[in-house]
């Protein structure tokens, strides 16, 4: 069995096995003759996003935009963090507790603190998604900087190159790796992020539409507001990926250079 | 002429055999005085760490080398033959003494050093000979030039170079589908190509087989002869040094001094059969009783 072979097949299992997802759901759904109050069938939840699609749409553009605002502004964020954190050992050692202290806070406790300060709407969701995205940027962009091999440090230095020579030939390079594989993880939790934020406070976006599909018990909207959101989810994980893999192949390319 | 000769060898002929390996005489002090000297340490040594947490690494040690010799370091380990090297390129500072470098004291300035190690830390997204082409991006005057000659040139030049050390065609492959002998040709290669009038090399073949090794020594030895900078080795392997060397240098064990110094003079280009020839293993030996004693010195407090 070849490479490709063995990756097909294994791509026709994680295809059976959500399809296998759904039909068991709807299948389950049937025979216990479970309230669509409690949980819709798939078949359900999907004509509901259809025939809702055109009132959903302005609400995901929403969800979308300020995600990619609260990603982008969080990229910019990380990338500088992680640049003075990882180019100077005492910042990493100064700054490294008060990033840990300041990550492992529950985003969803500091959306009513972003509300208060901003009035609740697009601000707040994309405060939130900033702050619980950059993190993982800074610290994979100064896990690249600091493992630059010593060695190599030593031989460009004896070249005369400046610190800023080193970074820009050798520790940014060297980063790519790490900053595009942050990336992925970064723009699926600024999705999150953005998401929590309209749930709690804001009368726009997927979240928020999902929150007052709720109250009103239009539970297959609740769940075509969830598919809408798997959806989204995974888009942004791929896009990210394919850019991943075409960027910084180099890291990852071992692989396939046995044959050749 | 002669003056020159003396430490160069390549107009003298095999020496007698107890003559093959000689102390630090007259005649060769007053040879080395002729050439410029590239190198020089004056009691300099080498503490890291201050206070109770002070470790000697280097005793006062002062060294003459003149422009274009090729000098193998030997030693125990942890002796401080690195620490040689890193005050010669200037990423270390002497905590006493002086360190003078192509007539200028030691600063963390641009000295045109190739330096290579043991590990030769290619790039792994860039291709061999860009690679290769790195130290031009750096180094003047060929930093200023090298957008615009990276193509042409340098290109050619970072050829010429792989072609030398026998990995012609493998300028466009990447790190990984390169051995690590392949590899640790291209780091020759890199040590060289902006022209270095000195390279420094800390133990560079030490990870590889003994055949691999060999090879090796043999493009190193010719590379020199074509270039003819100023060359200091670190190095565990005797045959290595005896063979690469027209001067070895053994040390002491931790903090380091230079016990002995001195010529080698079999004639170059020097073979891989002369290394099992009666003069060259006597050499050996005495090099290797050298380090053996240097082990065990007293004054080493362990062993």
């Amino acid at each position: 069995m070849t490479m490709s072979e063995f990756n097909i097949r294994q791509k026709a299992w994680s295809a059976g096995l959500i399809v296998l997802f759904f039909v068991g759901w709807e299948l389950f759904c049937l025979v216990t003759g479970m309230s669509d109050l409690i949980l819709p069938r798939p078949s359900q939840v999907l004509a509901t996003l259809f025939a809702k699609f055109w009132i959903l749409w302005p609400h995901i553009l929403q969800t979308l935009a300020t995600t990619m605002l609260g990603f982008v502004l969080g990229v910019a964020l990380g990338v500088v963090l992680g640049a003075i954190i990882g180019v100077s050992k005492v910042a990493y050692d100064t700054a490294y507790p008060l990033l840990v202290g300041f990550s492992s806070i529950p985003k969803v406790a500091v959306v009513p603190i972003f509300v208060l300060w901003f009035g609740s709407g697009t601000v707040p969701a994309v405060l939130t998604a900033l702050s619980i995205c950059f993190f993982p940027i800074v610290v994979n962009i100064a896990t690249g900087l600091a493992t630059t091999e010593p060695e190599l440090e030593d031989v460009l230095k004896a070249l005369g190159a400046s610190k800023f020579d080193i970074l820009w030939n050798v520790g940014l390079p060297r980063t790519m790796p790490f900053f595009f594989a942050s990336l992925k993880v970064a723009v699926s939790y600024a999705f999150v992020g953005a998401v929590l934020s309209e749930t709690v406070a804001s009368n726009r976006g997927i979240g928020n539409v999902m929150m007052t599909a709720s109250s009103n018990f239009d539970v297959p909207l609740v769940f075509a507001g969830l598919f809408v959101l798997a959806f989204l989810g995974v888009v942004l994980y791929v896009v990210f990926s394919l850019i991943e893999g075409q960027v910084t192949g180099w890291a990852t390319r071992k692989n396939d250079l046995v044959a050749t | 002429m002669l003056a020159s000769g003396l430490h160069a060898f390549p107009f003298m002929t095999r020496m007698q055999p107890n003559a093959a390996f000689r102390k630090d005489g007259d005649t060769v002090a007053a040879a080395r005085s002729a050439a410029p000297i590239a190198i020089e340490l004056s009691n300099a040594s080498v503490t890291f760490g201050r206070g109770e947490k002070a470790v000697p690494a280097l005793s006062e040690t002062t060294l003459r080398i003149p422009d274009g010799e090729f000098v193998a370091l030997v030693g125990p380990s942890g002796c401080g033959k690195s620490t040689i090297l890193r005050l010669v390129s200037g990423l270390v500072r002497p905590t006493t003494g002086v360190v003078i470098v192509g007539g200028r004291e030691v600063a963390a300035k641009a000295l045109r050093i190739g330096m290579a190690f043991q590990n030769p830390t290619m790039l792994p997204w860039m291709t061999i000979e860009q690679n290769i082409m790195l130290p031009l991006k750096i180094v003047e005057p060929f930093r200023s030039e090298f957008r615009k000659l990276k193509r042409t040139v340098f290109r050619d030049k970072a050829h010429a170079l792989l072609e030398q050390v026998g990995l012609k065609g493998f300028a466009s492959r990447y790190p990984w589908q390169l051995s690590g002998g392949m590899l640790q040709r291209a780091n020759l290669c890199r040590a060289l190509i902006h022209e270095p009038r000195m390279m420094l090399l800390d133990e560079p073949f030490g990870a590889l087989d003994q055949f691999t090794r060999e090879e090796l020594w043999s493009i190193l030895q010719q590379l020199w002869m074509m270039h003819r900078p100023t060359v200091l080795l670190v190095t565990h392997d005797l045959r290595e040094a005896a063979f690469l060397a027209s001067r070895i240098c053994v040390m002491s064990a931790r903090p380091g001094r230079i016990l002995d110094d001195s010529e080698v003079s079999f004639t170059r280009p020097r073979t891989i059969e002369m290394t099992f020839e009666p003069d060259f293993v006597a050499l050996n030996q005495r090099l290797r009783e050298f380090i053996v004693n240097a082990r065990t010195a007293p004054s080493d407090g362990k062993p």
